[in-house]
């Protein structure tokens, strides 16, 4: 099997490629190494160009004003994205805009009215709160926050960790359990305001991504009208899980293309540092490394399109989305860490973007599910298992 | 590491500068009185880290104490700082009131 892209995408991922290198690397030469953001100046330039592009709002179902850009399509331009010092978290800086919280296009239209359409109108900004200090990979099991029903409104008491953004958000869609005995059918979505009283960010955790950080929330009988449960009463489960399945492949593909710029590295490197008389790339020991890099770097690409071409296709891909991203975050670790090897001393300074790509890499080995709970929903599938 | 940065408050001076490590960090600059007038981080582009941004700061006359933190998460213990900063005392130090140009976040520590 090999997958050609058509006509029509390679025009885009060539436009894309020409754009990461034309506008966001110079950029990065005067931005701090660890920097998430540019300025606001420079934001908008972007901005304007991925619109004149035709691709500002990726993501966003063309019904909601985003481009009529398929799933395939997208995987592809999110590989490209990530080429770049910051790209793995901060891809382009924002530059083609984003979903937001893909959770909102399926709110009743009273929640579209407050929430979604202000959110792509760039007015109001959400957090995803899933995560809890009990943990984050079964949140069937690990949420403990509590909601109780209290006439129009539900009292949220409880805490989450790891959340990004929630200190400078409007709102948050946040996960409460609404029924002790029912597991993950005891668990209900609310839209929670900022500004409700007894909700705040407590504090800031800081990570390997110096750019950016979480938050723990604190929920102290934050009350929050019952017009701002998002589907239905304990059916909440099913809304994470399903954003956590699609999220894989552009997760996939981020990681993707850092794992090919840093193998761009690291064979223009070999080639031009010399070492007792002659090129690095003459030496076995570093051309077996490229090879390992480049054999990593087409099996998470396979990966990447196959779970892409079948999320395309409308068939189930939750197999195909657990391997790409199990495959594309160890394989690309494994690439930068060889890049990093390949660059010698240079590889772990903060004159090249490898050593940050090495730090955020690392995340990615946990985020949006770890490499274990990956190989869990595989063998779920494979032994045909309802989940547990 | 706590959440406000509350090490004693050190003259900024060039004997007191050049003793600082050239690390990456964050720090802040106070008045006679020991009021914050101005938070700042040393990334990964200084010469000499801390000391260079601190030798700066110094060149400007901008305060007469300072103190510092040594951390590799410079960016996000930089917005923690000013967050903090704003949650005490409901506004950023003087001297940070033109660098935010983007939304800061809200912070409630305890």
């Amino acid at each position: 099997m090999d997958f050609e892209p058509s006509e029509e995408q390679a025009l885009i991922v060539d436009q894309v490629r020409r754009f990461v290198r034309e506008e966001v690397w110079p950029l990065e030469a005067k931005l701090d190494p660890d920097a998430s953001h540019v300025e606001p100046e420079d934001h908008a330039r972007l901005v304007e160009k991925t619109r004149a592009m035709g691709l500002y709002g990726l993501g966003i179902p063309p019904e909601f004003g985003g481009p009529d850009v398929d799933i395939v399509t997208q995987t592809l331009i999110a590989i490209e994205t990530a080429q770049h010092r910051a790209g793995l978290y901060s891809p382009c800086y924002g530059a083609f805009g984003g979903a937001g919280l893909a959770q909102l296009y399926e709110a009743n239209e009273d929640q579209k009215e407050r929430y979604l359409f202000p959110m792509l109108r760039g007015e109001k900004r959400g957090f995803f709160g899933l995560t809890e200090p009990s943990g984050g990979s079964d949140p069937a099991r690990a949420i403990r926050t509590k909601a109780v029903r209290d006439g129009d409104a539900w009292v949220i008491t409880g805490s989450k960790i790891f959340i990004s953004g929630a200190d400078g958000a409007d709102f948050g869609i946040v996960f409460a359990r609404t029924d002790a005995e029912k597991g993950r059918g005891g668990i209900t979505c609310f839209i929670v305001d900022a500004d409700t009283p007894g909700f705040y960010v407590r504090r800031v955790v800081h990570t390997l991504r110096s750019g950016h950080y979480g938050t723990e929330l604190q929920f102290e009988d934050a009350r929050v009208p019952h017009a701002n449960v998002l589907g239905e009463v304990n059916r909440g489960f099913a809304i994470a899980n399903d954003r956590l399945t699609r999220q894989r492949i552009p997760y996939a593909a981020g990681c993707l293309g850092v794992a090919v710029r840093a193998q761009e590295m690291a064979i223009d490197y070999a080639k031009q540092r010399e070492t007792f008389g002659a090129a690095l790339s003459t030496r076995q020991a570093i051309q077996w490394m490229v090879v390992d890099n480049e054999i990593d770097i087409r099996t998470a690409r396979w990966a990447i399109l196959a779970a892409a071409c079948k999320a395309a296709r409308g068939e189930p891909f939750r197999t195909e989305a657990a391997m790409a991203k199990l495959l594309a975050s160890e394989g690309a670790s494994r690439v930068v860490d060889r890049a990093i090897q390949i660059h010698g001393g240079y590889g772990v300074t903060k004159d090249l973007p490898l050593e940050r790509w090495y730090r955020e890499m690392r995340i990615r080995r946990i985020g949006e599910g770890p490499s274990e709970v990956q190989r869990i929903v595989m063998a779920r599938d494979l032994f045909d298992q309802a989940l547990y | 590491m706590g959440v406000r940065l509350e090490k004693p408050w050190r003259p900024l001076t060039p004997e007191a500068i050049a003793a600082l490590p050239a690390e990456l960090g964050v720090f802040q600059l106070g008045d006679a009185a020991g009021a914050v007038v101005r938070i700042g981080y040393a990334g990964g582009r200084t010469l000499f880290g801390l000391r260079s941004e601190l030798e700066a700061a110094l060149a400007k006359q901008e305060a007469t104490k300072f103190r510092t933190e040594v951390t590799a998460q410079y960016m996000s213990r930089y917005e923690e700082l000013l967050m903090v900063h704003k949650a005490d005392h409901g506004q950023l130090p003087p001297g940070n009131a033109a660098d935010v140009r983007r939304r800061l976040g809200r912070l409630r520590p305890g």
